[in-house]
């Protein structure tokens, strides 16, 4: 979607990527400001650490509750009195967690490595190469970052379903894939085009071929982009929790976000079990975003805003 | 900034025919006899499988009589469709879908605008809270709507006991359990799950702004608030509109959150069409797909919108 922003406002705007330089201007004033510290300083910095520890709530009680002991899980108290791990053990011995902590291993691994394979390609032919019908490419890949999982789920449950594919790792992997496709797209687009040309073809004259050019000329300078693409992939798999919901219906071919759900019955939760798994579900997703960070904004000024 | 404006031309989709010389020519047009299939081939093969013929599947399934086990009883001609008007519960579902998505997209923007404007500031342990900020993003929307609605539990809640202790209720309650106080309470968990993705966004495009705008305005002897009014927030439109689309469409399709709160319940008084949707989905799937199908219309008309708003905001910027 962004695409067609990012290429045909590209002169218009003021705005341009900065992949990883513009970094150095707000440090130098961050460091300027904490020199001397303005009583409106420290109100911004009172407000932003009170909403962050807000921010940050939901998920401390998640946790104190995974290692509340059964005997007071119910009581109307802010901490237990004291801290169990059982709860992690028990919750691996009683449910499917350890099957359903594979599945979504496989398939956000193996989706995001099916949207680099077939994201990258496309990418960079359409940042460099103005074919005939790459309107048209833009505008479904843009069609495809609208329509959601959600929206299809009955014709993605019909579909598998007729094909005999339900319950398999293959088809989550299809699918997280297909509807992670177009952000990927996207932000590598735009990377790959604010590449100069120039620089690959200095490496043509110098003897490379256009593909050896790609690899070993764009390809390094467009890995931010391509952090970027791979690790929003990888946590939108990992998060998914729709189309497993519906094209995995025994428990151990579910996701961990299914499985989680399960602990939800009609009638009881098992919460202490469900925060348990759910701790455990959060930990790659915290190493993966404190990789990234830095790249988060770079990388949304490089897709959405130009 | 000076080195990016000298980058800009080369933004523009290469023309590397044409600006190529000698060696890389005769390259170039070796790729141009490939044309462009084997590098946009898989992607658009890839959509065409799992995004766009499940559309066709949703609409023939929704002219369909299947039985709960899955098999073909025939055709339903339009019984599905009519069978989904003549459902009572159909006009509240998409009054309350209607409201959800407006309350939460302009709750979502507006704060997200004030939060942005706060974490853009420099002061000490930027970078930590803003790193907090992410937190509703990379955890499960799944996950967060489950702690919300175990901190709205009525006995061992970790809300309830706060606002008892501070006094603002009485006695501790089912919020969830009824839907004048579930439908707020799953509305602020839509937002603050929103919030990141949209502050981020925000926060990019206030990167763009280039500090002379602001100089030129404080020499000028402009206020606080008139520079944000007339400087920031015209500047901030793409990166707004980016924002509200985005969110529109999430925020229509948003299905963990009621779900994992109140499964849609009591009956479909806390539903959505996409969670209607899957409530139908356990007893009738060709009612589900019809539903569906509307459901999906209703998305079409956003994109349509989204793609004339993008065509004016490009025009205009």
């Amino acid at each position: 979607m962004m695409s067609t922003h990012t290429t045909t406002t590209a002169g218009a705007s003021p705005a341009t990527v900065r992949p990883v330089g513009g970094k150095a201007s707000p440090r130098r004033r961050s460091a300027r400001a904490e020199r001397r510290l303005r009583p409106r300083t420290l109100a911004l910095a009172a407000v932003a650490w009170l909403l962050a520890i807000t921010f940050l709530l939901p998920y401390v009680e998640m946790v104190i509750t995974a290692l509340r002991p059964a005997g007071e899980l119910r009581d109307a108290t802010y901490l237990p009195d004291e801290f169990v791990w059982s709860n992690f053990v028990n919750v691996w011995r009683d449910s499917n967690l350890a099957d359903n902590l594979k599945v979504s291993l496989l398939v956000a691994g193996g989706s995001t490595v099916l949207v680099l394979l077939v994201a990258l390609p496309a990418a960079y032919y359409t940042a460099r190469i103005r074919f005939r019908g790459r309107k048209l490419f833009l505008l479904l890949v843009l069609v495809t970052q609208m329509f959601q999982p959600t929206s299809l789920l009955v014709g993605l449950y019909r579909q598998f379903y007729q094909l005999d594919m339900l319950n398999s790792v293959w088809t989550l992997i299809l699918c997280n894939a297909a509807f992670n496709l177009a952000f990927a797209v996207w932000i590598l687009t735009a990377y790959i085009g604010s590449i100069p040309v120039q620089l690959e073809e200095a490496a043509m004259i110098d003897g490379l071929s256009r593909f050896g050019a790609l690899l070993r000329v764009t390809l390094p300078l467009a890995m931010p982009g391509v952090v970027t693409a791979v690790v929003f992939t990888f946590i939108a798999a990992w998060n998914e929790f729709v189309m497993g919901l519906t094209l995995s219906t025994l428990p151990e071919s579910q996701p961990l976000t299914v499985g989680i759900n399960n602990f939800i019955g009609n009638y009881s939760v098992q919460w202490n079990y469900l925060f348990a798994a759910s701790v455990i579900a959060i930990v790659p997703v915290i190493v993966l975003f404190a990789f990234i960070e830095r790249h988060v904004v770079s990388g949304l000024t490089a897709g959405s805003v130009k | 900034m000076s080195t990016n404006t000298a980058h800009t031309p080369q933004e523009r989709p290469a023309h590397p025919a044409r600006a190529a010389r000698g060696k890389g020519r005769g390259r170039r047009f070796r790729l141009d006899r490939l044309g462009p299939l084997p590098w946009i081939g898989p992607a658009v093969a890839l959509i065409v499988l799992v995004v766009l013929w499940p559309v066709y599947e949703m609409v023939r399934t929704s002219f369909l009589k299947i039985s709960v086990s899955g098999f073909v009883r025939g055709s339903a001609g339009l019984d599905k469709y009519r069978q989904l008007f003549d459902d009572p519960d159909l006009g509240s579902v998409l009054l309350a879908t209607v409201v959800w998505t407006v309350a939460v997209v302009t709750c979502t923007m507006v704060v997200s605008l004030a939060l942005a404007q706060l974490f853009h500031q420099q002061f000490p342990g930027r970078r930590l809270t803003r790193w907090a900020l992410i937190a509703p993003w990379a955890a499960s929307v799944l996950m967060t709507a489950v702690a919300f609605r175990w901190m709205l539990d009525r006995t061992a809640g970790v809300l309830n006991t706060l606002m008892a202790d501070l006094g603002l209720i009485d006695e501790p309650k089912d919020w969830l359990g009824d839907p004048s106080t579930a439908w707020p309470w799953m509305m602020a968990v839509a937002v603050f799950v929103s919030l990141p993705f949209t502050t981020y966004t925000l926060l990019a495009g206030l990167g763009t702004v280039p500090d002379e705008v602001y100089e030129a305005a404080r020499v000028d002897g402009t206020g606080t608030w008139q520079t944000y009014r007339l400087i920031t927030l015209p500047l901030l439109r793409p990166a707004f509109l980016v924002g509200v689309v985005i969110n529109l469409i999430n925020v229509f399709n948003s299905f963990p959150i009621i779900w994992a709160m109140t499964r849609g319940g009591p009956d479909s008084q806390t539903a959505t069409t996409t969670v209607f949707m899957y409530q139908l989905k356990n007893n009738d799937i060709g009612q589900s797909a019809a539903m569906s199908v509307v459901n999906f219309a209703l998305v079409v008309v956003l994109v349509v919108v989204f793609l004339w708003v993008s065509r004016w905001n490009k025009e205009e910027a």
